[in-house]
């Protein structure tokens, strides 16, 4: 046993060290690809298709940063992670970053030493219950038995809620998307929360949506976002560019059709600025000066990412709402390229 | 004349450390235990200075934290707004129940099979021949995940109790349900409780002892006391007389009486489960995780047991059975009064280790969502405050004293029924 004590303690030190070393950027270029940590499965924000590609709105991150740094969207190595297992493994290195719908709070910024880049999708926890259940709101759910994802910031909100609501409930802890999924469908549990748009995203994987419903209530802030390790500046000013440059690029209008034509020069500094025709941007990053050009060819601005993966015109259809663009009164702000 | 010359005397030099057979071994221990503890100081050091360069050096005044989730099995009270220290207390109790019932159940199923399997009757025996090499050969995570999937996917939600034609009704004179979210079960309820005993004030161990329990407990340990006087009796008195007196009717009354008395004065009634809400609320509710987790878990290390007890009776020699049919006794009582009294010291050693195994294995828990020690302190809390090193060196330490136990109270049985060499 006491050796076991001391192989732990090898390893922890071997991940500490390895997440001491500085210069992410320089790691990931000689490594020639990006390790970046997505969630296990859920459809419309990191899910494989048909052919094994990564596909979703989280994915999409991931391949922008890796256009950015390596001028190749296809050099991702994806890591599939759970809400448990995601911290450690980001703390460890073995990913760069981390794009799996992780809420952005104090203490995992501050206590637990992580950077978010910034904010991707302005989500909130909400509730999925059968229709046939005939319950019309959150506070009716006293004495539910309710399926959650541990490890993650819905647990806690959850336990809050019910708390605030002086109402009780029986927590059922569950590990994957995919097994809450299979537990809630049984009717194991009466109702499954997690942020609002993973239940969307969840309930069109259904064979029958309709006769689910997701209760008015949001119970909670979750501002979902890509983070990094504390202390690597470099690398966070990286991912927080390449997420500002697909920002910036919907409000500036340049999108993955007219970009081709936009490179060679327009009338507008800021969109010269941001595609590297003036300016030595992309130098200050340690880049080339084209990082933004082809983050935004990699699946286009967010606008077009957004669309493509969990819009309106997909199955999980998700309007944007908080997620539009300051000018459309959302919340995307993207500061200036300058 | 002769000259006596004194012999060569013995200097230490310190090349005899190397040369002289004699030191050689002990330099070459000594040199390899500083080696070790070297680099154990390195990686100890290494590792405490790379947690400060990430901010995080090691302290444990996390657990004094509000824990801030729920926990859905407690044996004790607790909230959310508990602390950690709590909450891994509520965990490690929830790992003590699965390994608890695990153990006796995998003792109980592993013997049966065991005996089954040297059976002389061929389909049984084949039978059990093929439980124990299934259950074997496929890893435990998996039958836990399989035990998991069958009772969520299997058993009626409790929807289907309802209405007035419900597709599901309840065991047992409506006294069991058995539903997809776990089986509820009556529960024991005193009208009349003495009350509890509350242990520990408010600190995080705290818990209460029913005043009830501990009545029922000495009631009990009475009636055996004078069951076995009753018994010494009989067994003087045939000793003497060489007639057996007839006791068992006394021994039934001695054992029962006393505490049917003791219920009756307690206002002893079961709390019959019932359909309210969203879910059946009364009774005892066992999960369905904890179900799934105790079945894969005994079912796979009974296992193991049977292979033990089958290698522990065919360590007896075959004289032994023929002796004792020579004697005139049925084949049952072979079994139970020679062979497996002989047998239990093979059979205690190799049994130990696999109690360890399955409380060890228990801390696969976390696979169908039971919150034992691994899950809360392992899991949420580590989570939650990004304490890796702390919580899982407090884990490790966990397990190994509960391992140490149960090796010492084996140990401890294993010295009893080891046969007495002089």
């Amino acid at each position: 046993m006491k050796k076991s004590v001391i192989l732990g303690v090898a390893t922890v030190a071997g991940l500490a060290a390895a997440a001491a070393t500085a210069g992410t950027v320089d790691d990931v270029k000689a490594r020639g690809k990006l390790n970046c940590g997505v969630s296990s499965g859920l459809a419309g924000f990191s899910l494989p298709d048909a052919n094994g590609e990564w596909q979703g709105f989280d994915v999409a991150v991931c391949r922008a940063v890796a256009a950015a740094v390596l001028g190749d969207s296809s050099a991702v190595e994806f890591v599939p992670t759970t809400g448990k297992t995601r911290f450690t493994a980001l703390a460890s290195g073995e990913i760069d970053m981390l794009a799996r719908n992780t809420t952005w709070t104090f203490s995992r910024d501050v206590d637990l030493k992580f950077e978010f880049a910034g904010v991707n999708y302005y989500d909130g926890q909400g509730f999925m219950v059968p229709k046939a259940l005939g319950v019309s709101s959150a506070k009716e759910l006293d004495g539910a038995t309710v399926c959650i994802q541990t490890g993650t910031t819905t647990e806690l909100n959850l336990a809050d809620f019910f708390r605030a609501n002086n109402i009780s409930y029986e927590p059922v802890p569950i590990e994957t998307n995919a097994e809450a999924q299979q537990q809630y469908l049984a009717g194991a549990c009466d109702v499954y929360t997690t942020d609002a748009s993973g239940l969307a995203a969840t309930r069109a994987t259904f064979e029958n949506p309709g006769d689910h419903v997701l209760l008015p209530e949001i119970i909670s802030k979750e501002p979902l976002g890509p983070l990094v390790r504390h202390g690597d500046h470099e690398w966070g000013d990286v991912v927080r560019w390449t997420l500002n440059a697909l920002v910036s690029a919907e409000e500036l209008g340049v999108t993955s059709a007219n970009i081709d034509e936009l490179s060679a020069g327009t009338d507008n500094p800021e969109v010269n600025r941001l595609l590297g025709t003036e300016g030595t941007l992309g130098e200050m990053l340690g880049l080339n000066a084209d990082w933004a050009a082809s983050a935004i060819k990699a699946g286009g601005n967010y606008g077009e990412v957004f669309a493509k993966n969990i819009g309106e015109e997909t199955p999980i259809g998700l309007a944007r709402g908080l997620n539009a663009q300051w000018t459309d009164g959302g919340l995307l702000y993207s500061p200036p390229f300058r | 004349m002769t000259t006596l010359t004194d012999p060569p005397k013995e200097q230490f030099r310190l090349s005899m450390l190397l040369y002289d057979t004699r030191y050689r071994s002990a330099t070459i221990q000594v040199i390899a235990l500083i080696g070790f503890m070297l680099l154990a100081a390195w990686i100890i050091s290494n590792t405490i200075q790379n947690l400060e360069g990430l901010g995080k050096p090691i302290e444990f005044g996390f657990f004094a934290e509000s824990a801030s989730y729920d926990i859905n099995q407690r044996l004790l009270e607790y909230n959310s707004q508990d602390s950690h220290l709590r909450a891994a207390f509520i965990g490690l109790l929830n790992t003590l129940v699965v390994a608890v019932l695990g153990c006796i159940t995998a003792t109980i199923v592993g013997v049966f099979v065991g005996v089954l399997r040297l059976s002389n009757n061929w389909l049984i025996a084949r039978i059990m021949t093929v439980y124990v090499e299934i259950f074997r050969n496929v890893p435990v995570l998996l039958w836990i995940v399989l035990a998991m999937a069958i009772l969520i996917e299997g058993l009626p939600a409790p929807n289907a109790f309802r209405g007035d034609n419900p597709t599901a009704t309840m065991d047992l004179f409506n006294t069991v349900a058995v539903t997809n979210r776990g089986v509820y079960i009556p529960e024991f309820l005193f009208s009349r409780s003495l009350g509890d005993i509350h242990l520990f004030g408010t600190s995080s161990i705290r818990f209460d002892i029913s005043l009830d329990l501990i009545a029922f407990l000495i009631v009990l340990g009475g009636s055996i006391f004078t069951m076995r006087k009753v018994s010494a009796w009989a067994a003087a008195k045939q000793e003497s007389t060489g007639d057996r007196p007839k006791i068992w009717h006394i021994q039934l009354g001695i054992l029962f009486v006393p505490m049917i008395i003791l219920l009756a004065a307690l206002g002893f009634h079961l709390g019959y489960p019932e359909l309210k809400g969203f879910n059946f609320r009364g009774g005892t509710h066992m999960r369905n995780s904890l179900i799934a987790l105790w079945m894969a878990l005994s079912l796979y290390t009974a296992a193991f047991i049977a292979e033990i007890v089958r290698a522990g009776i065919l360590a007896i020699s075959k004289g032994q059975t023929e002796a004792a049919a020579a004697l005139g006794m049925r084949q049952g009582r072979i079994m139970r009064l020679v062979i497996l009294p002989q047998a239990l010291r093979v059979i205690i050693p190799p049994m130990i280790s696999n109690y360890l195994n399955l409380t060890k294995n228990s801390s696969l828990a976390i696979a169908v969502g039971y919150m034992d020690i691994t899950g809360t302190l392992g899991g949420i809390t580590m989570n939650q405050t990004g304490r890796e090193l702390e919580c899982v060196l407090l884990l490790m330490l966990v397990y190994l004293a509960i391992s140490l136990s149960i090796s010492a109270v084996m140990n401890w049985y294993n010295n009893r029924v080891k046969l007495v060499e002089r």
